[in-house]
């Protein structure tokens, strides 16, 4: 792929904010312009959690007859299941891509002229945060075509959207630090089922309250749990402060020690080289 | 690679020259090799079951106990098992994309060996795969407290399906393969096989199912294996519950050894 990066050709130093902020826009239009290009890898983080949170809501429909059940429906149960789902396999195509540009030289070439360091990763990070919030938004309009509305309203979808690039950010920092370290896609890979076994480990699928024994334990202590459970309250009930704290909250801080982490890795590749 | 046939001579001799049985099981040892020399390959497809058969009878405990299902592991350890050996067996088609996109797939055709060992000894090898899967997943299970009324016969009725299920994912993916030639059919195939074993009672039992779900899972055939698989977890094997699995397996085995070799004759073309 050309990219065309003419904002930091002129100023070729690496110093101000203004700087950095104009160049890490534009790693991130690439980064969005690339991802665009190649609709068949984000079509796996659309059109699988749509599958399976269809797939649930007819399987489990009867489900919500269980006393307690946090839901109207099955389908307004999954849809934060659904966009949480989405926004890991989008994350992970992210960080791969990061690992690809070190793969291919693209990372050597970008060090090489006089570009801030920090805006190379910053835009693939901001690149997630912006699919993440595209993904929620046409997660909820699919829904809503399907009968699902949003309890909370304005805010709940606001809510929604923002957490979606929350956790966008949160785990494609943390896959980022990986791709940085290992310089490959593969090892990218390897390390998302990781993030998978947490997604299933939690109460994105189904309400921890049912859950019981070791597995309901390690729910209870999954800010994947937490993090589902505070976008799903935006759709079954009016919004409030620890709707907020659960689904912005805890993204922002995994975001904030991820994004450390693949500063650091960063750092580390760059004293390697 | 070199492929060593050992007795060539010994075996019925096929119109297209060698030994039908030699051919494939020299196929068969190649590609068992593959997971020794690229355990990277097989070692997810191994584990993805096991991780599954834990993370669905966790979180969908209450949804089939509320279905009737007393233990969540009975329900769903056969549906890993299941899973685990068509996974497994779709191993054998990454690999066959792999031999068609390097040219040694090319050598395979232009040299004197029977057509059917292209399509019998990726089969087999996919049978031989599909074994370390389900033992895993079997052996998860009982750790777990998984419960077994139907007695060894019941494994039995889930070896049926499970190695069933790998014969027909590996004729479908040979298919695919044959066909496509490239790497874009790796995708396809596990797209078509996990909607094909998902959109059936794969979750739920279907008498508690409803809407589009229940009214395509109805007619699955492979509603019919997983009855057939899971009969023995439940309670007693009986014939009403394994005749039509076993109608489901035959039927899709012809039909999915019928697409491999027609896919291998588009070479001729």
């Amino acid at each position: 792929m050309t990219a065309v990066l003419t904002p930091f050709i002129a100023p070729a130093q690496t110093g101000g904010l203004t700087v950095g902020l104009r160049q890490t826009g534009a790693f991130t239009k690439r980064s969005l312009l690339g991802r665009l290009r190649q609709p068949a890898s984000l079509a796996p983080s659309f059109v699988f959690p749509l599958f399976f949170a269809a797939l649930s809501s007819s399987s489990f429909s009867r489900t919500t007859a269980l006393a307690n059940f946090p839901a109207d429906s099955f389908l307004a149960f999954s849809v934060a299941g659904a966009i949480l789902q989405g926004v890991l396999f989008g994350s992970t195509a992210a960080a791969s891509d990061l690992a690809v540009d070190i793969e291919q030289g693209f990372w050597e070439r970008m060090i090489a002229s006089p570009v801030s360091r920090t805006s190379i990763v910053l835009g693939r990070l901001a690149s997630s945060f912006v699919i993440g919030m595209v993904q929620s938004a046409v997660f909820l309009t699919v829904f809503r075509l399907f009968g699902v509305h949003v309890k909370s309203g304005l805010l709940g979808v606001i809510g929604i959207v923002g957490g979606g690039g929350l956790i966008g950010l949160a785990i494609s920092g943390l896959l980022s630090s990986f791709a940085i370290r290992s310089g490959s896609s593969e090892a990218v890979q390897g390390v998302f089922p990781l993030t998978f076994i947490l997604l299933f480990l939690s109460s994105a699928f189904f309400p921890r309250e049912y859950m019981s024994g070791w597995y309901r334990s390690v729910a209870d202590i999954n800010p994947m749990s937490h993090i589902v459970e505070g976008l799903r309250s935006f759709i079954v009930e009016p919004a409030s402060a620890g709707a907020f704290a659960r689904a912005w909250g805890i993204p922002l801080v995994i975001a904030a020690a991820s994004i450390s982490l693949a500063l650091l890795a960063l750092q580390k590749r760059l004293r390697a080289s | 690679m070199n492929i060593t046939i050992d007795r060539p001579a010994a075996g019925a001799q096929t119109a297209e020259g060698g030994d039908l049985f030699a051919v494939s099981m020299a196929l068969v040892r190649r590609s068992l090799q593959r997971i020794t020399r690229m355990p990277s390959a097989f070692i997810p497809a191994a584990a993805m079951p096991v991780f599954q058969a834990i993370a669905f009878s966790g979180s969908f405990a209450a949804a089939v106990k509320f279905a009737g299902v007393k233990n969540s592991l009975d329900w769903f350890v056969p549906l890993a098992s299941i899973q685990g050996a068509a996974f497994g067996a779709l191993g054998v088609s990454f690999g066959l994309i792999l031999d068609l996109q390097n040219g040694f797939f090319d050598r395979l055709r232009m040299a004197p060996l029977p057509r059917w060992s292209l399509v019998l000894g990726p089969m087999i090898a996919a049978l031989l795969r599909a074994v370390v899967p389900i033992v895993l997943v079997l052996t998860v299970g009982f750790l777990g407290g998984m419960n077994l009324p139907g007695g060894p016969l019941g494994l039995v009725m889930l070896a049926i399906a499970a190695f069933g299920i790998a014969g027909i994912t590996a004729g479908f993916g040979m298919g695919l393969a044959y066909r496509m030639r490239s790497m874009g059919a790796a995708a396809l195939m596990q797209f078509g096989i996990f909607m094909a074993i998902f959109l059936s009672s794969a979750q739920m039992p279907l008498g508690a199912m409803r809407g589009w779900a229940h009214s395509i899972a109805r007619v699955s055939p492979m509603t019919n294996i997983l009855r057939l698989a899971r009969q023995g977890f439940l309670g007693d094997v009986t014939w009403h519950h394994t005749w039509p699995g076993l109608v489901a397996i035959a039927g899709l085995m012809a039909a999915s050894i019928l697409w491999a070799r027609r896919g291998l004759n588009s070479f001729n073309d």
